[in-house]
């Protein structure tokens, strides 16, 4: 029997998590396993750090996932997945946008954020990272929207997801409206080119 | 049986609908208000016969649904845990009247609390109304249960509470559905003033009735299969919780390799399993209580050793073993699960200390209308250099307590803004003071506060924010915006009107977005005295679409005004200028009414 996966997804309210988490549990599912996730809905959806769980396998009790056990942390901005870092396991992989996003405080006090520091420390905890260069994806998918999709793309390049890009693909068609469909399959392709 | 993968506010809402629910009713609060909008949603293709509505508030969603279940409807309420304070006026009488058809209250808690003003527990509140309450642990307990609480209500004719809290409401699972749902024929109400109509006599004979059920649910509830005595024989050490701690202290006790502990599960906390309870703890020297928000419980516990003469230690909150306040986790349950067992604890994952990580606090979005309310008002009061305070309120609005804004003096309950804002003028007799509610709030428990200030001649400018939907909760419409969760089109209730009729002294509409307009409403609405009324009217960017971004030139001195004053998430400092996220502008224009040097300019129309 597999082992449970634990999968954490972080980023800032808005930029597509609940989605992503979404299709994972739907890809699971259809490959007969549990899945329990845990959304964060409500106050902090309005920009602020947003955190979904997904766990999936054979026997799963709680819906969150406890520090020190994520088998991937998916971080869709350099400080978040910095904030979700103690959620990651010793030898688990991240996969991590470049790009940061500066919270209103930052630019009001001044200080720079520009997430390198994020990135630079990262590299030098997580012996699985993978950096995603969001900027360059985004022109070449041509909207920016294709961020959560891409992050799944390349942890399912690497079997850390425990979803085939092909699984992704279905579950892209079976779950998103079909006006979105060339976009996230582009994007996954695109990833998988690479 | 078909299974779907569901959030637990989705099982809730099919659970109800395959227990022959007919009438829904409720108001929205984080963490409940998915419960009615699946219903709404599904109820096309599971049952068209099904009525569901927003109420106005939590009392009047209450009491609709009472009169339904007079009439042998079975009726589903769903709030979250304040607005059971707001229906509390009826509920505790309907205890004493009961109901007819099924009735069961969802009333979801918020530990932590993650978006709610207090850490109350609705299982306290089941007690102190003497109303039996269910308490799932999973989004498949929620299904179940609601079709178990359906039953126990019309077996015993009364209203039934159900607790879920954030992580049952929020956390999605797969969930195996009946083929075989129930369905429901109202018998239709028959008069019977004897039953229906409240007196001091029939109180005093229904009060005997309520204490006398008690003890009949005890011994139902020892006999419920949710109720569980695990590992019976596994030592003198045991574990007791309830809710979605019991999901943690499973996982707590696999990862420490004891998973023979005994472990009492309590899923109906009132009136309490005490039968199962004395027979669990009669060979147990001492027993751990894992539950959040209040030691219920573990207050049982002790009342149970007390009668029954147990000699066990109950370890919980009231001994300080366990936190007083927030949520629980696997973590924190399998230090103190070690600790309590004698076992090694676990050893914490350390890394080097990251960087100083930015700080994200929840912003009001970028182009969002109540910005530019705010800041009207701010510099109007800072031009007329009047002394001025802003009662704030619950939604949206209340993010304008952050800086740069710092618009939010006060901030209480439901409807709160309007009344503080008169108990402070009664004392600050120099400053006006302010009251900012928003369209959703000022139908749900706005009004009577306005006819306070109206009939007590008190001096307030009373601002409401009409953005034509509840925000935060998750756009949900209300009576203003003409839209019925039926589907149906509605006549919608002119909040100018409203405050007409209740006599305001002065009326004005401005577009908050039209900011030399709104600065001018609102130093004209300063200077006069009585219940001086504002509606700034923009609608949320969540509800309308963008007409157009903004975006700066090399103009930019770099003053930095717009990120100073107005805190906009899409206004960046970059370098020695200012940059507008393109992705984020909604084209509000409000940055470019302020910039000093006209360098932020309108870039595309969409």
């Amino acid at each position: 029997m597999e082992q449970n996966r634990s999968i954490l997804l972080c980023g800032v309210g808005g930029q597509g998590t609940v989605l992503a988490s979404k299709l994972i549990a739907y890809a699971a599912m259809r490959g007969g396993l549990e899945v329990r996730t845990s959304e964060t809905i409500g106050m902090a959806q309005r920009g602020g750090c947003v955190v979904s769980h997904v766990r999936v396998g054979h026997h799963i009790n709680s819906p969150l996932i406890p520090r020190g056990s994520a088998d991937l942390l998916l971080g869709f901005e350099p400080a978040e997945a910095v904030r979700c870092l103690p959620y990651l396991r010793r030898g688990g992989t991240a996969v991590v946008s470049r790009a940061p996003i500066s919270p209103v405080t930052a630019s009001l006090s001044g200080s720079s954020y520009n997430g390198a520091d994020m990135l630079t420390y990262l590299a030098e905890q997580v012996e699985n990272l993978i950096i995603l260069d969001t900027e360059e994806i985004i022109v070449a998918c041509g909207s920016p929207r294709v961020l959560n999709i891409a992050l799944l793309a390349a942890a399912a390049k690497t079997d850390a997801l425990g979803i085939t890009p092909d699984e992704l693909r279905a579950a892209v068609r079976e779950r998103l409206p079909e006006k979105f469909h060339a976009l996230n399959l582009g994007a996954i392709d695109y990833i998988c080119r690479r | 049986m078909s299974t779907e993968f569901l959030m637990g506010n989705e099982a809730i809402a099919l659970g109800a609908l395959d227990a022959g629910v007919n009438v829904v009713t409720g108001y929205p609060g984080t963490p409940s208000s998915e419960i009615l909008e699946t219903v709404a949603r599904r109820r096309e293709k599971e049952n068209p016969d099904v009525y569901v509505e927003w109420s106005v508030n939590e009392k009047a969603a209450l009491e609709v649904a009472a009169g339904a279940a007079y009439a042998g409807a079975r009726t589903l309420v769903t709030m979250k845990q304040v607005g059971l304070n707001v229906a509390s006026d009826p509920l505790m009488s309907l205890a004493y009247v009961g109901v007819k058809g099924g009735m069961v209250i969802v009333s979801a808690d918020d530990p932590g609390p993650i978006s709610s003003q207090t850490e109350q527990d609705t299982r306290t509140f089941a007690a102190f109304a003497h109303l039996p309450v269910f308490d799932p642990s999973s989004p498949e307990e929620a299904y179940r249960m609601i079709g178990d609480a359906f039953a126990l209500s019309e077996q015993y004719g009364t209203p039934v509470l159900f607790r879920p809290t954030t992580r049952v409401c929020h956390g999605c699972a797969p969930v195996e559905r009946t083929d075989k749902p129930l369905r429901n024929t109202p018998e239709g109400f028959v008069r019977d003033p004897a039953r229906w109509v409240i007196f001091p006599r029939a109180s005093y004979l229904n009060h005997i009735k309520l204490a006398n059920r008690e003890r009949e649910l005890d011994e139902k509830f020892s006999a419920y299969p949710l109720n569980t005595a695990e590992n019976t024989a596994g030592g003198r050490r045991a574990i007791a919780c309830g809710g979605i701690s019991y999901a943690y202290v499973k996982e707590a006790l696999e990862q420490l390799g004891a998973e023979n502990v005994p472990l009492l599960r309590i899923a109906t906390p009132y009136p309490f399993p005490e039968q199962l309870t004395s027979a669990f703890l009669r060979d147990k020297d001492e027993i751990l209580v894992a539950e959040e928000l209040d030691p219920v419980i573990e207050r049982a516990l002790l009342l149970c050793c007390g009668r029954a003469h147990l000699p066990v230690t109950v370890r919980g909150k009231l001994d300080g073993t366990m936190p007083q306040a927030g949520e629980n986790s696997v973590e924190q349950l399998r230090t103190a699960i070690a600790a309590f067992l004698g076992l090694p604890a676990p050893k914490a994952e350390n890394r080097a200390e990251p960087p100083a990580l930015p700080v994200r606090p929840p912003v009001l979005c970028a182009g969002c209308p109540h910005r530019a309310s705010f800041y009207a008002v701010k510099r109007a009061m800072k031009e007329l250099g009047q002394k001025a305070y802003f009662c704030g309120d619950i939604g949206c609005y209340t993010l304008g307590n952050a800086a740069p804004l710092d618009m939010v003096d006060t901030c209480l309950c439901m409807g709160a803004d309007v009344t503080i804002a008169q108990g402070l003028r009664r004392v600050e007799k120099d400053a006006v003071c302010f009251s900012f509610i928003g369209d959703s709030t000022f139908f749900a428990s706005g009004m009577t506060g306005v006819v306070n200030a109206v009939y007590n001649g008190t001096d307030i400018v009373l601002t409401v924010l009409d953005n034509s939907t509840t925000a935060m909760t998750g756009h949900q419409p209300h009576p203003g915006t003409g839209r019925t969760m039926m589907g149906e089109m509605t006549a919608k209730l002119s909040i100018e009107r409203v405050l007409e009729a209740l006599g305001v002294s002065s009326l004005r509409i401005v577009d908050p977005l039209d900011q030399a307009a709104a600065v001018d409403a609102v130093k004209a609405a300063a200077g006069e005295r009585g219940v001086r009324a504002l509606i700034f009217r923009s609608p949320c960017i969540a509800v309308t679409k963008p007409n157009a971004t903004y975006t700066v030139t090399d103009a930019c001195i770099g003053c930095g005004k717009c990120v100073r004053e107005l805190g906009c998430p899409a206004t960046v400092r970059q370098g020695k200028q200012v940059r507008i996220d393109p992705a984020l502008c909604f084209g509000c224009s409000l940055c470019a009414q302020y910039c000093p040097t006209g360098a932020i300019v309108k870039k595309e129309v969409r």
